[in-house]
């Protein structure tokens, strides 16, 4: 007989024990031992059919195709910048994904992005070793300028933004500022002074409530 | 004559009073505090980051490193010289073999996860409450696990098998050994087994036969105080 041992939304931490029996299937960040089924990180429990999968609560960023992020550019190559991911593997932005105009051969790359500037990017390629191509041709992606960067749990990310968007729409409505998300955890804030120490609170509030229901009527509270 | 009666009075399966918390270190990816007696140990997370030397590397999967430290004042006799000696390079290493075969860091080629393990306070068995600590922090990062790791000393003091000695009864002045033992809570596979002193192989199976209902009470305070920080209001 099968049995389930855990709730939707019940935290869990690894190598707890979510179900027993083979009318359940083992879904992300689970594994299956004989019959049972056992959690691989500390998380939240989602339950949808028979599928058993665990929502992260903590962990490390995992770089993903289409994925847009926000970088720091700390290296200038032959060809590109090298920039830092916030994770332990760096990307290459290569010339021609970063600009459309043409570059001479001796031109000086610092005059279009300099080291320790942060981009607005997205992740074009991923290799097994982890290597990362970024490219900042497409909408909404630029260097960096004016406002704060702040950094969160990527983990945290999606609270962040909310369903559909509806958590990051009540935060620029609220403070007024523009606001981008890298999928990094990195973030860039920009508006003015006061709507920006504001925002910032919010998102670390976030942050800190993540496993919380009604998340966004408590940000809602906290920006009134 | 036999040890019939424990120095601080405890039962001969009693653990002595566990604390444990997890986050308690803002800055680190996850962090742990556990306290077993007057044995406390504090672990730190960092990572996946890059690893130096880069010699070091792994192309295969990330590598587990710990740092596991006495402070200087910690002791109970003389100060101990900070910085790294021969005795906290053993326990290191094999505090990170207990932890390995549960962590899977095959998703982090070429990178490294540090675990700095520092004990500000200690009495024996601080390899065990530097595992239990560690495992904690590690969880708390969220690196993947199989499981977790619960560690606790067992020993034999005048041929009465006692469990998580403290120093009074590992310097105890008769025939005494001492059996640091880590298990994974779920298949109680051992990771960490090691001993000073001598026992026969009768007791030493009595002894691990303990250890399974000893590192079982350690797990549940693991659990407790990793789900403490997600409490919902």
């Amino acid at each position: 007989m099968s049995e389930v041992f855990v709730a939707e939304r019940d935290v869990v931490i690894p190598g707890e024990k979510l179900a027993d029996g083979m009318d359940f299937l083992p879904g992300e960040n689970t594994y299956r031992d004989n019959s049972g089924i056992y959690s691989r990180v500390l998380g939240i429990v989602g339950l949808s059919g028979r599928v058993l999968k665990i929502t992260p609560l903590a962990g490390p960023y995992v770089p993903r195709i289409g994925d847009r992020i926000i970088a720091k550019v700390f290296d200038i190559t032959m060809s590109g910048w090298r920039v830092d991911t916030n994770t332990a593997y760096s990307a290459l932005l290569n010339v021609r994904d970063a600009t459309t105009r043409f570059i001479k051969k001796e031109e000086d790359l610092t005059q279009i992005i300099a080291i320790g500037e942060y981009v607005v990017v997205n992740i074009t390629n991923v290799t097994s070793q982890n290597l990362i191509d970024v490219s900042m041709r497409g909408p909404d992606l630029c260097k960096v300028e004016g406002g704060r960067i702040m950094s969160i749990n990527s983990m945290k990310v999606p609270r962040v933004i909310g369903k559909a968007g509806s958590m990051i729409q009540l935060l620029k409505e609220k403070t007024g500022c523009d606001i981008t998300v890298g999928q990094n955890g990195l973030i860039w804030v920009r508006g003015t002074a006061e709507g920006e120490y504001k925002a910032e609170r919010a998102i670390k509030f976030i942050e800190a409530k993540s496993h919380l229901d009604g998340l966004t009527e408590r940000v809602q509270a906290l920006l009134n | 004559m036999a040890y019939t009666q424990r120095l601080d009075g405890r039962k001969i399966d009693e653990l002595r009073p566990m604390d444990a918390k997890a986050g308690v270190i803002p800055n680190a990816v996850g962090s742990a505090y556990f306290k077993i007696g007057n044995t406390l140990a504090y672990a730190a997370v960092y990572g996946p980051r890059e690893i130096f030397p880069r010699f070091l590397a792994n192309p295969k999967k990330g590598i587990l490193r710990c740092h596991y430290g006495m402070m200087p004042f910690s002791g109970a006799g003389e100060r101990v010289r900070p910085g790294g000696s021969r005795r906290s390079q053993e326990i290191s290493m094999v505090i990170a073999a207990a932890l390995e075969p549960v962590v899977d860091l095959s998703a982090f080629p070429n990178a490294v996860v540090d675990v700095y393990i520092d004990l500000p306070q200690t009495d024996a068995g601080t390899r065990c409450a530097a595992i239990c600590a560690a495992s904690i922090a590690l969880a708390d990062a969220g690196i993947p696990m199989r499981d977790m790791v619960s560690a606790v000393a067992m020993g034999q003091v005048d041929g009465t098998i006692v469990a998580d000695l403290n120093y009074g009864e590992e310097s105890y002045p008769a025939v005494v050994s001492d059996i640091p033992i880590a298990m994974i809570a779920n298949t109680k596979e051992i990771t960490l087994l090691q001993m000073d002193g001598e026992i026969t192989k009768k007791d030493l199976m009595a002894a691990l036969e303990m250890a399974k209902v000893a590192t079982q009470k350690i797990y549940e305070l693991q659990k407790k105080a990793l789900k403490e920080r997600f409490i919902r209001e």
